[in-house]
Formats: structure tokens, sequence, C-alpha cells
């Protein structure tokens, strides 16, 4: 059975979706040389026309990718660093995504924006340590978060057929897993997966918070039965999904690496109980509110959802109701 | 590509010119809500190096975009139908003035984030190209775009990559209220230096003199040269934007403005035109726009029940607000 790191699972996907379709081209910041160690080998196969290293012009790029998708690309936008997404947000979402309402349907715009190694890196600092999903849930852009290597080959693929711009976060936390991957496959957009069966509380965890939630509920095993659920795409979020989980937990408890107020966590504890009549309060376990990542390693740590706060959650909500 | 046609330019001007003084009436009647930037007095830019451009070219327009729409071959009853807000729009209604778009005839759209539109439109020819498409583009600014960092990232791209993109520059003075003095620190041109393009200037009120440089520019390009970029010196006659007719700002004075509008992109182009001729051209555009104003006023208004329709080509459904 073939080990596949998830970083390995990246450059799959990219090197498949490019033999499958010439209209797949892939953008970004020293590419050529795979800096980020995901679009390994794509130049020589593929060749500077589809494999385009760029100036450092963020804003021009992603806009140049709109463009593209506009006149029939399926382009691949890669960002080494998560708060660039800050700079080209305009880019994304005053254009890309609101092109097709604002013509009233005469175009798509199919890019795909990867960034490999979102979240802390632990020593990188304020500037390269954010973690924005829960911004483009917001917007309405379509935003997965894998946490497995299949499922980083399986979303990307999805991500650049899809006719809609979405945005593939892959954790800096998830990328140097190894997986036995037998099957190399699309995953769906928008259809979540439970990692771990369970009767007592459901948590919610993203992206590379999954392994800790899935390690916490190995420690709990003598006392609760933790159902962990895997979102994988947060927006267009699988409520059904989710509803099916917690109704048969009837508790949730939230694990969210992003900030706490309008987080994704918020929106999932919102949204679960307007539908959902649970017996115990909802928790949510996430960045601070407003978190700026301290650069000291303790510090860096300290901001981010710890599994010991996971279980103290998840305690609190047994106990609860 | 075609060569010199003082009829069809003057066509174009004029039927630019009585469509925004329509839309202007449409306005003060209530049927355009949220007002419009008038393109009065810059005709001679859009029809002048749309003529230079066939219809498989790609451009870009502005918030002050309906010339740009309008001169490279938009059906003006949908434009008016679009600002009016009707199914019947270029858009469906869910454009407007500021996003009218007609990907049919390459109008990759009107865009209303200033500076926005150039790299788009760079990535958009490159791709055509690479499809193997022998096109060109062409991203129509104001002056105040200029000092917009991501349009100069577009002309960086568009110069780096020799993609055929002519850059022009509507300058008409002021960017809303503040006059380029008061704005750009060294020159428009300058700025295309600085990147290795050809710039030239023109006289933006002269559809014919935009015309030619257009067509060499055009010709340049298409024979492998890379983007060049045309300032096109202008006046706007009128306000910013409609909202100045209630609401008179100080920022042009009355002799400035005297001055500008004595140079009429119509009158110049329809000094060209035999009197008779001018006179029949301009009732096929009076035809021809109150056909438009019925046909738009006669559209029907969409159901709000379709406010998100389109919101996603991959046919997603958002989730509605309600409780």
């Amino acid at each position: 059975m073939p080990r596949l790191s998830y970083r390995r699972a990246l450059t799959r996907a990219l090197a498949d979706e490019m033999a499958r379709d010439e209209s797949v081209v892939v953008l970004g910041e020293d590419i050529r040389v795979a800096a980020a160690n995901v679009t390994t080998g794509l130049l020589k196969k593929f060749g500077p026309e589809r494999v385009r290293d760029t100036p450092l012009s963020e804003q021009a790029f992603t806009s140049f990718a709109t463009g593209a998708a506009l006149a029939g690309a399926r382009p691949v936008v890669e960002f080494q660093i998560p708060s660039l997404l800050f700079l080209v947000f305009e880019q994304i979402v005053n254009h890309a995504h609101k092109f097709p309402l604002m013509t009233g349907g005469q175009c798509a715009v199919p890019v795909t924006y990867v960034v490999p190694g979102s979240g802390s890196r632990t020593g990188w600092a304020g500037q390269h340590s954010d973690h924005p999903y829960a911004l483009f849930a917001h917007v309405g852009v379509t935003t997965v978060v894998p946490a497995t290597p299949a499922d980083a080959y399986g979303l990307l693929v999805s991500a650049i057929r899809c006719d809609d711009p979405v945005v593939v976060f892959a954790p800096a936390g998830a990328l140097d897993l190894r997986a036995d991957v037998t099957d190399l496959t699309p995953v769906p957009l928008g259809r979540g997966i439970v990692r771990r069966p369970g009767a007592d509380v459901t948590v919610v965890a993203v992206g590379h918070l999954v392994h800790d939630a899935l390690a916490v509920a190995e420690e709990l095993a003598g006392q609760a039965s933790v159902e962990v659920f895997d979102p994988r795409t947060l927006y267009p979020f699988d409520w059904d999904g989710l509803f099916e989980s917690v109704s048969r937990t009837g508790r949730l408890v939230v694990v969210d690496d992003g900030n706490r107020s309008c987080g994704i966590a918020g929106e999932i504890i919102a949204t679960v109980v307007e539908r959902v009549r649970l017996a115990a309060p909802p928790r949510r376990v996430t960045r601070p509110d407003g978190a700026v990542l301290p650069f000291a390693p303790a510090l860096d740590r300290a901001v981010q959802p710890g599994r010991d706060q996971l279980t103290a959650a998840i305690q609190l909500t047994l106990k609860d109701g | 590509m075609t060569g010199s046609d003082p009829l069809r330019l003057y066509r174009t001007v004029r039927l630019i010119r009585r469509f925004e003084e329509r839309a202007i009436e449409l306005v003060r009647a209530g049927q355009i809500v949220g007002g419009i930037h008038p393109y009065l007095g810059q005709e001679g830019i859009a029809a002048g190096v749309c003529a230079a451009l066939d219809r498989e070219d790609l451009v870009t327009g502005t918030h002050r975009g309906h010339g740009h729409v309008l001169a490279k071959g938009a059906d003006p009853a949908r434009m008016l139908a679009e600002l009016c807000g009707r199914v019947t729009g270029l858009n469906r209604g869910r454009g407007g003035s500021m996003h009218a778009a007609d990907f049919g005839v390459g109008v990759l759209g009107a865009n209303a984030i200033v500076g926005a539109a150039g790299a788009i439109l760079t990535g958009a020819v490159w791709e055509r190209r690479r499809r193997g498409a022998d096109i060109v583009g062409v991203t129509f600014f104001g002056d105040g775009a200029v000092n917009e960092g991501m349009l100069l990232e577009a002309f960086n791209l568009a110069a780096l990559w020799r993609v055929p993109v002519l850059f022009v520059c509507e300058n008409n003075g002021y960017a809303t209220t503040m006059p380029v003095e008061g704005a750009v620190a060294g020159t428009i041109a300058g700025r295309a230096a600085a990147f290795g393009m050809p710039a030239v200037a023109v006289d933006g009120q002269d559809p014919e003199a935009v015309r030619e440089v257009t067509a060499a520019a055009v010709a340049r390009m298409r024979a492998g040269g890379g983007p060049e970029l045309v300032e096109a010196r202008t006046y706007r006659f009128d306000a910013h934007h409609t909202f100045e007719h209630q609401v008179r700002l100080d920022y042009r004075p009355p002799e400035e403005v005297a001055e500008g509008r004595s140079r009429d992109p119509v009158d110049i182009a329809g000094a060209r035109l035999d009197p008779a001729v001018r006179a029949e051209v301009d009732a096929a555009v009076e035809a021809e726009l109150d056909a438009a104003v019925e046909y738009a006023l006669a559209g029907p208004h969409p159901d709000p029940a379709t406010a998100l329709d389109h919101l996603y080509a991959s046919g997603l459904t958002a989730r509605t607000g309600g409780g």
C-alpha cells in the first residue's frame, strides 16, 4: 500500500488535473522551483506556459487568473503565505466571486487558490501565521480545509474542476502527514465525514485539528464516546451531515483554528442550535478574539486551540445538562 | 481592423452622446436608480479606440463605462434595459450601469473598482492567445487609476509577459474632484516608460486621431509587440456622477468647463460629414434610441425570488437570509 504525504497528494492532484485538462494552468511565486514543495516537477512536465512563475505582484496575478478563467482557463494560484490572502481579498471577493452574478450569468470564474502551509508554522510570527478560512466562508467563496492526504488530493481535484472560485487551505499542521492511500479519487465539495463514530458528543474539528480531536477522543474513550466530524468543506457546509450526527449525540463541541469572533465555530454552533435541540449548551475552542500569533513558540502555541482545551470543553459539555 | 471611416465614427460618437442624455433623463424620471457616471465629452475615445478593434478583441471598461460597451458593439436597447434594471438587460438587471457586460461582443464588463480591470483583461487576452486566437485587448481607465498599485502591477505583468494589451488612460483632468496635478507625481506616460512600454498622448476629443493611434498600436501588437499605453486627453462635460445634479460641488472653474466643452467630439466628428448625411445619422440614432427607451421600459422587472440567481456558476445554491 503506497504511503502518500499530504504535500505529494497536492502535487499529484495538480499533475493529474494538468494532464487531464489543458485548461489547467498554475501560477504563483517560486513555483518553478517548488519553494513550497508542492509544484514539484510540474515545470518540467508541463512547461513554463502552464506553470507560470510570477513576480511579487499578488494582486495582479490573482486578477490575471480571474481574467484567464473568464477566457476559458482553470487557473490554480498558489500562495506561499496565508496572510497574502488579505492582500488579494479584494481581487477574489470583489471580482472573481462577483462576476457571475454581476454579469447575469454570462461567465464563470473557475479559479483555485491553494495555500500550502496555512495557520501556524511555529516561529513564523504575526504576518505569516493566519488561518482566515472563515473570511471566505463569510463572503460565500467555496472554502475547503483538507485534513488528510487523501482529502488533500480529492478536494484539490474537485476544487480545480469546480466552476466557481475555491480556496484550498492546506494547514501547516497537516502538511507533514503521511497516510496509506489506496485510492486517489475526487472528494465532493460540501460533504463532511464522520472520522470516528461516537454516541455522547459530536466534535466538529477543522483541518489539522481533526487529528487532535481524534487523539482526544481516544484518550477519553474510557469516559465518553466521542464522535469526530470533519466538515472538510467549510462553505458550503455539510449541514445535513452534521445535523444527523448531532441529532444522535445531542451534544456539540467545535474546535477551530480561527479567531473567535465571527469565526466558523460560531456559525456552526448557531446553525445547529437553530435546528437541533441539544442536551447541553454547545462549546467552542478557538484562537482568542483578534489573535495575532506572537513569535516565541510558547506564545504561538498558547493562542492556538489545544488538546487540553478541547478535552475540558468536551468534559464540560458532558457534565452540563 | 478598419481604416478611416468618418461616418461610422460620427455615428458612434453621436450614439453615445444621445444615449447618455437619454439615460440622464431616465435618471431624473426615476427609471434608472443609483444614477450614472455620464461619459459626456469623452465619447471620441471609446469610438476611436473600438473602431480599430475586431469583434473578437476584448475590452474592459470603467464606472464611466457606457461608451466603451456601446462602441464595442453592444445593443443600446439591452444596455438601456440593464441601466433600468430589467431582465431584458445585458446582465439581466444584475449589473446596472457600473457592471454592464456583453461577453458576446468582447466586453468583459465595466468595472467599478478603479484600476482593477487591467490585470483581469491581461489574463483574459493571455488565455485567448494561448488557445490560438490572434486577439488583442484594451483596458480603459481614468487618470485616477494611475495611482492604483494594482494597475501598475498589471503594467508590469503585461510588459513582462508581452501580452498585447493597450492601456488606454482617459485623462479627463479629475479623479472625481481631485485634479490630476494634485494626485499624480511624475507623468502618466512616464509610468509606461518605467515598464518599457511605448506611450503616446492623443487628443481624446478627436475620434479620428484616437482611431489612428490605436490602429497603429494594435498593428504593432498583432505583429508580436508587447503592451502599449495611450493617454487620451479629454474633458468630462458633465458631473462625475448624476448625484452632482442635486449637490453642486465647486471644483471646476466655470471658465475651464466652458473651454473644455468648446471642443466637442460630436462636433469635431460631425464637421467631417456632409451636413445632410450628418442629419440622416442624427435621425437614425434618434430613432434607434426611441426604440431603445421603449424596449428598456417595457422589459419586466426581475422577480425578487431570483435575487441570487447566477451567484454560483457551479449551480450551488446559497442559504437564504430569513429566520
